[in-house]
């Protein structure tokens, strides 16, 4: 049996009454131990008897390649082969693509491509032979550059801007751009792959196990069925692991070539070009306001770029077409074919740009017309979706932005920029809103009850995010059961699919599910108590109806119950607008001399429904504004003009905020449920954090020093060029 | 990384001696150098590895210091003697790299420290550095991170380190053991070499000389101050630093000695900087001058022309505070 719910309306509020008390609580993560002491077994952590050491192998330039050497690499001592099998891949699959991503080794589309692979008896072997492995190329150049190329689409308008903008007291047109970033997850990208006969098992850092199964098969041309993959620890994703990638395919093929395991690890040089960066992206921002503030016209125009063959297109203004209302429009992206390395879903694709460029618009915007930033915010809050014209599922904005000024101490703020200055620093603040769409996808999970307490099953990871401790949370609220007797099994393709981890909806997609193979075994458990289900009480073990009270051990009677849950995303998505919410502030300081700034304290409040872990959904929360901080003053990948290759393509060039850059952080969470979003009336957390964090930094900088970066990252050199005007 | 020996010095003379090869390295801490191997920007055959070799640590040395080659730089930065009467050099230690790399990273093996070009480090593009006569991809490509002072039309390779440019402000000394056995003196000013037509020598250091010693005498000025300018908080190269050793006599510059790093193909040190200064009362139009002196020579790309005006400041606000 399985009990399935298409979510197509509110649901009813359930949680509330169960008696363990385990959900929203801040539990420890269940796998907490095993990684800080080493325990869990991550992708490259183990190899089977006999495995062989794959190294992938860079396109130096463009077109068709040519080796000059193999047959020499392969009699260099302890390598066993060189492949170049046209089912490997050019770049990691997108999110959810669930088919192989553009194949082939003859020729290269950008620079770093993967177009070989060199196996060997050690990673040493296969390492110094890869770098032996003379390839050339003979393709000229190819545009890399943005404004190189003809553009594909055009925004969404309605009404018209141009006369808004012409009519309204207040406007402003300002463009912005922000650099191709990288996701950088501590765990390098990594595979090991075996064969048993015709059945491949591949351990691998993944996000989102049913999608990758189906993307590996169709590389290789085999059934998916024959496919299994294991992803019990992913060392983070961000994106980055959604779709399968160079070194599991690679590492599949070579592994049937060899007869024996092949582990491929990719080196951190090549993730920075083999798997999706966010694209960079040249923002129009075009705002008409009357005399109070309140918008008449917004425009957010964006060009973004990928390379030929990839579906993908930085949504950068999927949370604007919901975000303030305006009656005069133009809104959306236009995409470059660039042959740059591929652009793809790196965390928040979309708002954690789009966003950010709006909030530095509406910055600048207040400041023209001289009122209050988070007031012009409240003055624009739209009653029903600007677009469709729907009701909001709920919306939190404007208290996530009157609880966060309250919790920063904006009230205090000077409303003119250069008012506070200590010694050589300038002293500002700033604030952004949050957005970020809800999304709901499709996800099954088992539990079985036995006397010993409850096993969860699916195939849904835990890319650092907490998916162990919240599943633990949910089976365990609905059962009552303790933490210590509810055992979740994760990323492995045997157990029922999952919706993967990806775009925040992980949490409450496959939480429902679990959510309702619970609710399954509760009316089971219920029927047995032959009692109603509503006066059935799980706790600790126990299960009460009305004056009885029996041990579930008793109940199960020494079997085992089964629960299957179905949840998949429907009406309710269509019917009403379903976002997340916040408001970040940020207080910085700016070198008068250098254009240096540092952040001195950073608070965000955020709406997301109903939290289902107090301490991992603040971790994310954490790391979303410490990318904000990375966005705003540090991060960006420098192209190379000529050929369009990642120049800074390891982590001492490409810099990520560190810790001596990021301030106590303060993350406050609004209670709220929204009944929208399914049963535990949860959303997506996991980035809303970066949505517009970087604009509270850029809007602080402006307030402190009267400098207005509009190329992102604010680097010291660009501070001053503003300082020095 | 290319297969290479590995040969544990007994010490020192024999270290030089087995390192008196073409293709020869010693390792200290491997901070760099290791790098560099998995990517085979270097490629030695022979590592002799010095590391447990006793080069003596820091000692006094009549009224200076004697820091032997394999003392760390975290211990050099937290000495008390360093930190009381060479505090910049405890500074400049302070401000690179991260406290896993500084405690491996040795004193000999840091002023080898070799550049961050990252054409440099990318061995499918042209460098006159790592591959002498294959041109130079850093030239029309990415340049924000390169040189200003010191270039050629070979190379625009910055030197990226900090603790070489507070010892030039220092006027330390570098003793090395010659490979033949001999021991030799080497300022600052003559151990390093501008790239000219060679960028791949950067050093007078011949196969098998082995730094044994650095000597920082006396300190000729009591304000001392290491300023760095970089991308992040932490953890980043010198967009511009600059170490100054300052003395006041009588409201005038007795004495200047002016580093900088992030601008130069080698830790720099121009001369006619200090004796701009050096006589004079501290003003704007002085601490300008010293800029105009600095930058007179100064060769920026498109990516570096923010160091001029950069250098220009963190320059006046750091004579400002040595002589206020």
């Amino acid at each position: 049996m399985t009990l399935d719910l298409k979510v197509d309306g509110q649901s009813e509020e359930r949680a509330e009454a169960f008696a363990q008390g385990l959900l929203g609580t801040a539990l420890d993560r269940p796998d907490g131990v095993l990684k800080v002491t080493g325990a869990a077994v991550y992708a490259a952590d183990d190899v089977p008897e006999g495995c062989a050491y794959g190294m992938l192998v860079r396109a130096p330039g463009f077109g068709a390649i040519e080796v000059g050497n193999a047959d020499e690499v392969r009699a260099m001592p302890g390598v066993l082969a060189v492949i170049r099998d046209k089912r490997m891949v050019r770049n990691a699959a997108q999110g959810t693509a669930n088919a192989a991503p553009v194949q082939g080794v003859d020729s290269a589309d950008y620079v770093g491509q993967p177009v070989a692979l060199v196996v060997a008896e050690s990673f040493e072997a296969a390492r110094h032979a890869a770098q032996a492995l003379q390839l050339r190329t003979d393709g000229g150049p190819l545009p890399v550059n943005p404004g190189d190329v003809e553009t594909e689409g055009e925004p969404d308008t309605t009404g018209d801007l141009d006369a808004a903008m012409a009519e309204a007291p207040h406007r402003l047109d300002v463009t912005y751009t922000t650099p191709s970033m990288t996701s950088a997850p501590m765990e390098p990208h990594a595979a090991v792959a075996w064969w048993e006969g015709d059945a491949l098992t591949v351990r691998s850092a993944l996000q989102m196990l049913k999608y990758n199964r189906n993307e590996l098969a169709d590389s290789l041309g085999i059934d998916p069925a024959k496919v299994r993959l294991l992803a019990p620890y992913v060392g983070g994703g961000f994106g980055s692991k959604l779709g399968i990638a160079a070194e599991a395919v690679a590492a599949a093929i070579a592994a049937q070539d060899l007869g024996r395991p092949v582990r491929v690890v990719q080196h951190r040089r090549q993730v920075f070009e083999t798997v999706t960066r966010r694209s960079e992206t040249r923002q129009r921002l075009r705002l008409a306001a009357d005399r109070t503030g309140k918008l008449s016209g917004i425009g957010q125009e964006a060009w973004v770029s990928n390379l030929p063959g990839e579906v993908f297109q930085e949504p950068v203004t999927q949370a604007t077409a919901f975000a303030y209302g305006a009656v005069h429009r133009v809104i959306g992206e236009r995409l470059e074919r660039l042959h740059r390395p591929a652009a793809g879903s790196v965390r928040a694709p979309g708002e954690a740009v789009g966003v950010t460029i709006l909030e530095c618009a509406m910055d600048e915007l207040a400041n023209d017309i001289g009122i209050d930033p988070v007031e012009l915010r409240l003055r624009n809050i739209p009653d029903t979706d600007p677009e469709g014209g729907i009701p909001f599922s709920s919306h939190m904005l404007a208290e996530a932005l009157k609880t966060g000024a309250r919790r920063f101490g904006w009230s205090d703020r000077a409303p003119k920029p250069r008012a506070r200055r200590e010694g050589e620093w300038w002293i500002g603040t700033g604030m952004s809103a949050a957005f970020r769409v809800n999304v709901m996808m499709e996800a099954e999970a088992r539990i079985a009850l036995s006397p010993e307490g409850a096993v969860v099953e699916t195939d849904m990871t835990d890319i650092g995010t907490g998916t162990y401790a919240i599943l633990t949370q949910i089976a365990g609220e609905a059962l009552g059961l303790p933490a210590e007797k509810v055992e979740v099994r994760l990323g492995d393709t045997t157990y029922p699919p999952g919706s993967g981890s990806g775009g925040s909806w992980g949490a409450a997609t496959t939480g429902n599910a679990v959510w309702l193979a619970a609710q399954e075994i509760r009316a089971e458990l219920a029927r047995r108590m032959e009692c109603g289900e509503g006066e059935l009480t799980l706790k600790d073990g126990t299960a009460t109806c009305g004056n009885r009270r029996v041990a579930l051990a008793d109940l199960l009677d020494g079997a085992t119950l089964e629960g299957h849950g179905h949840i998949e995303a429907g009406d309710a998505f269509s019917k009403v607008r379903q976002s997340t919410f916040g408001a970040h502030f940020a207080e910085v300081a700016v070198n008068d001399v250098t254009g240096e700034v540092r952040v001195r304290r950073m608070s965000g409040t955020f709406a997301a429904g109903r939290i289902l872990n107090e301490k991992t959904a603040r971790s994310q929360c954490h790391g979303g504004l410490t990318w904000g901080i990375g966005m705003a003053l540090t991060e960006g990948m420098v192209h190379d003009r000529r050929d369009g290759h990642i120049v800074n393509r390891d982590l001492a060039e490409y810099h990520m905020a560190v810790n001596a850059d990021v301030p106590p952080l303060d993350v406050h969470f609004l209670e709220e449920r929204d009944p929208w979003a399914g049963p535990l009336m949860s959303k997506g957390i996991g980035e809303l954090g970066i949505c517009g964090a970087a604009a509270a930094v850029l809007n602080a900088i402006h307030h402190a020093c009267g400098v207005r970066v509009r190329d992102l990252p604010a680097t010291p050199d660009r501070v001053l060029a503003g300082l020095e005007e | 990384m290319r297969p290479f020996d590995y040969v544990r010095a007994e010490d020192p003379v024999s270290a030089s001696r087995a390192a008196a090869q073409a293709n020869a390295r010693f390792i200290g801490g491997g901070t760099n150098l290791l790098d560099l191997m998995k990517l085979e920007v270097m490629a030695p055959e022979t590592l002799v590895d010095v590391s447990r070799l006793d080069f003596g640590g820091i000692a006094e040395d009549g009224d200076g210091l004697r820091i032997g080659a394999t003392v760390t730089n975290s211990d050099v930065a937290a000495d008390a003697r360093v930190r009381r009467t060479w505090p910049v050099l405890s500074r400049a230690l302070l401000s690179g790299a991260s406290g896993q790399l500084r405690n491996k990273a040795t004193t000999g093996g840091n002023l080898l420290q070799r550049t961050r070009c990252p054409y440099f480090y990318d061995t499918d593009t042209a460098c006159n550095k790592r591959r002498p006569g294959s041109g130079c991809a850093a030239m029309g490509g990415e340049t924000r991170n390169h040189a200003i002072l010191g270039t050629s039309d070979q190379c625009i390779a910055l030197y990226p380190g900090d603790m070489a440019v507070a010892l030039r402000a220092l006027d330390a000394t570098i003793d090395v053991q010659r490979s033949e056995g001999a021991a030799e003196r080497f300022s600052m000013q003559d151990f390093y070499r501008l790239p000219g037509e060679t960028p791949d020598i950067e050093t007078v250091l011949a196969p098998g000389d082995l730094i044994t010693a650095v000597h920082l005498p006396a300190p000729k000025g009591d304000r001392q101050i290491y300023r760095k300018v970089r991308d992040r908080a932490s953890y980043a190269f010198a967009l511009v630093s600059v170490a100054a050793v300052v003395r006041m006599e009588g409201g005038r510059i007795a004495h200047a000695a002016i580093g900088f790093g992030g601008l130069g193909t080698v830790p720099w040190r121009d001369p006619d900087v200090d004796a701009v200064l050096v006589g004079e009362k501290p003003s704007a139009a002085v601490f300008d001058a010293a800029a105009d002196t600095l930058l007179r020579g100064a060769v920026p790309e498109e990516g570096t022309q923010f160091k001029v005006p950069l250098a220009r400041r963190v320059l006046r606000a750091v004579l400002e505070e040595a002589t206020a």
